[in-house]
């Protein structure tokens, strides 16, 4: 074995460690100064305190976190269901123009979202939605359907459909079989897609940037106007509460939902 | 019928309002072809242009860079330890995109750590600009995009059955020279896959940019940003939206292409 032989994996660890060091330290370090005793995001911080968190406590953001978990919960229901109805109609075989359908529903995903965001805010402005709670709602929602759809169709797809019609032979209507028999399978699917869909509304800032006022202002909108003044470690604190609530949700999902994060 | 709310739902706030949004490039403020040639004659508009292409395909070229070493170790690795790379990936890929640009300026900030660490090794006398300039951007954007090509890459990688690889060593091939001759050839779709959907969607990036880059990094979403909810005029930034949408609709049916090819 020559030298160059040993270079690549040493190469490759370090190419790894660097990664890690990449992803996870800046996080790590917002995490670290929310709890500082010092006015500035200096690091290392001189003392631990809780007085950032307690600056989150102003109704400023109050207010704003309250319009986010308000909206979240509408957003995220109208997603799923919406996903579901169009994920069980997209699987039945032999379904009239299911390409183009699922396309359509996926093509928020596809449409970078700053386009996504001047169109709603025409629509808005001339529907008179323009920075409402609605508006928020309509708009988070339509960002979540590809995931809702992407999610429930995955659990679908291991539901025997013969296990539906052997149900309906048995005299079992419509409605009763989709809940005593399909929907039972699919449960799992059905709650990591609401789970997703309150992280992605949580999270959304573009779109919400061009239709939130000062009356529907979500907690991104009003942290996005700080980070661009002047920066106080109340951001710090912030943006470990979103991280963690982005952490436990998925926590939630691997454990209780289908475990569709990592896929 | 299932399918029907959510069809109408998507058309409705999504759909829709981008096509009116899209056929203003073309009517306002007067019909005809003239914002395209506004965006072709001002220098302005075409350094952006320029900028987001240059931005994007650097930001693909360094996620890949980083990125192919990454997973090849998780494809070639210990279950356990798999996992714990796989976190590395997911837990900043479901942090929100403000959150992550956030932790990025306290570090790079020039009372930052980044840059109390170079003054205190030694290599600068000084603390250095490293955001609101390309290298924070870049910074920024290559662990955004990050995961997006971990995942196409691992999962192409996770095919390549290993048997090739010691064949050609059984047949007295370097390791450096069956890797480049058969593994890396073989690894290409995930290349491709993944750096098509970096470069794609970095075209659309908005929040990074705003916050870690310069004046002279402006990209296009910042422009359609600005010129819709601060300037309020539709004509250009809708001609400028068409820009964005036509590179991204080609790009991915080259994606798709080349996916049909290789399999």
């Amino acid at each position: 074995m020559s030298n160059t032989h040993r270079i690549w994996p040493v190469a490759r660890g370090f190419v790894c460690g660097l990664v890690i060091v990449y992803m996870l330290v800046p996080l790590a370090i917002v995490v670290i100064i929310s709890f500082s005793s010092a006015p500035f995001l200096t690091f290392p911080p001189p003392g631990f305190s809780l007085q950032w968190y307690k600056a989150v406590l102003d109704p400023v953001w109050v207010d704003a976190l309250m319009t986010s978990a308000i909206v979240m919960v509408p957003a995220a229901s109208l997603a799923t269901t919406l996903g579901l109805g169009a994920a069980l109609a997209l699987q039945r075989p032999g379904f009239p123009f299911a390409g183009p359908l699922r396309s359509l529903l996926m093509s928020p995903l596809v449409v970078p979202v700053i386009v996504t965001g001047a169109a709603t805010y025409g629509l808005f402005r001339f529907l008179g939605l323009q920075g409402t709670r609605t508006g928020l709602v309509l708009a988070h929602a339509v960002l979540s359907i590809p995931y809702a759809l992407a999610t429930i169709s995955t659990s679908l797809q291991v539901v025997d459909p013969r296990l539906g019609q052997a149900a309906a032979s048995l005299g079992s209507a419509p409605l009763h079989t989709f809940f005593f028999v399909t929907f039972p399978m699919i449960r799992a699917g059905v709650f990591s897609s609401f789970l997703f869909s309150l992280v992605i509304s949580f999270d959304e800032l573009v779109v919400s940037l061009f239709i939130s006022s000062p009356e529907a202002r979500p907690i991104t909108v009003q942290m996005w106007s700080n980070i661009r003044g002047d920066v106080d470690p109340t951001i710090a604190a912030l943006a470990t509460l979103l991280f963690l609530f982005a952490l436990v949700v998925l926590l939630v999902e691997a454990v209780f939902g289908n475990g569709q994060a990592d896929k | 019928m299932l399918g029907l709310p959510a069809l109408a739902f998507v058309a409705g706030v999504f759909g829709i309002p981008v096509l009116l949004f899209l056929g203003k490039a073309f009517t306002d403020p007067s019909p005809g072809v003239q914002n395209f040639k506004l965006i072709a004659s001002d220098t302005l508009y075409v350094r952006v242009l320029w900028n987001t292409v240059v931005v994007s395909g650097a930001t693909t070229f360094f996620a890949l860079l980083l990125g192919y070493p990454f997973a090849y170790t998780l494809a070639n690795t210990s279950p356990r330890i798999r996992r714990l790379l796989i976190f590395v990936v997911l837990v900043p890929f479901w942090t929100s995109l403000l959150v992550r640009a956030f932790s990025w300026t306290v570090l790079l900030q020039p009372q930052g750590l980044i840059n109390a660490m170079l003054v205190g090794i030694g290599f600068v006398h000084k603390p250095i600009e490293l955001m609101f300039n390309r290298t924070g951007l870049l910074i920024g954007m290559v662990q955004m995009q990050l995961p997006f090509v971990v995942f196409p890459l691992y999962s192409v990688m996770t095919t390549i059955d290993p048997a090739y690889v010691r064949a050609a060593s059984g047949l007295g091939a370097s390791p450096v020279r069956s890797f480049w001759k058969i593994y890396f050839p073989l690894s290409m779709p995930g290349v491709l896959t993944g750096g098509l959907l970096v470069f794609v969607t970095s075209l659309g990036y908005f929040i990074t940019p705003a916050l870690l880059g310069g004046l002279r990094d402006f990209m296009i979403a910042q422009l359609i940003h600005d010129q819709v909810a601060d300037i309020g005029i539709w004509g250009v930034p809708a001609a400028l939206s068409i820009l964005l949408l036509a590179g991204t609709f080609a790009l991915f049916g080259l994606a798709k292409a080349a996916g049909v090819r290789t399999k």
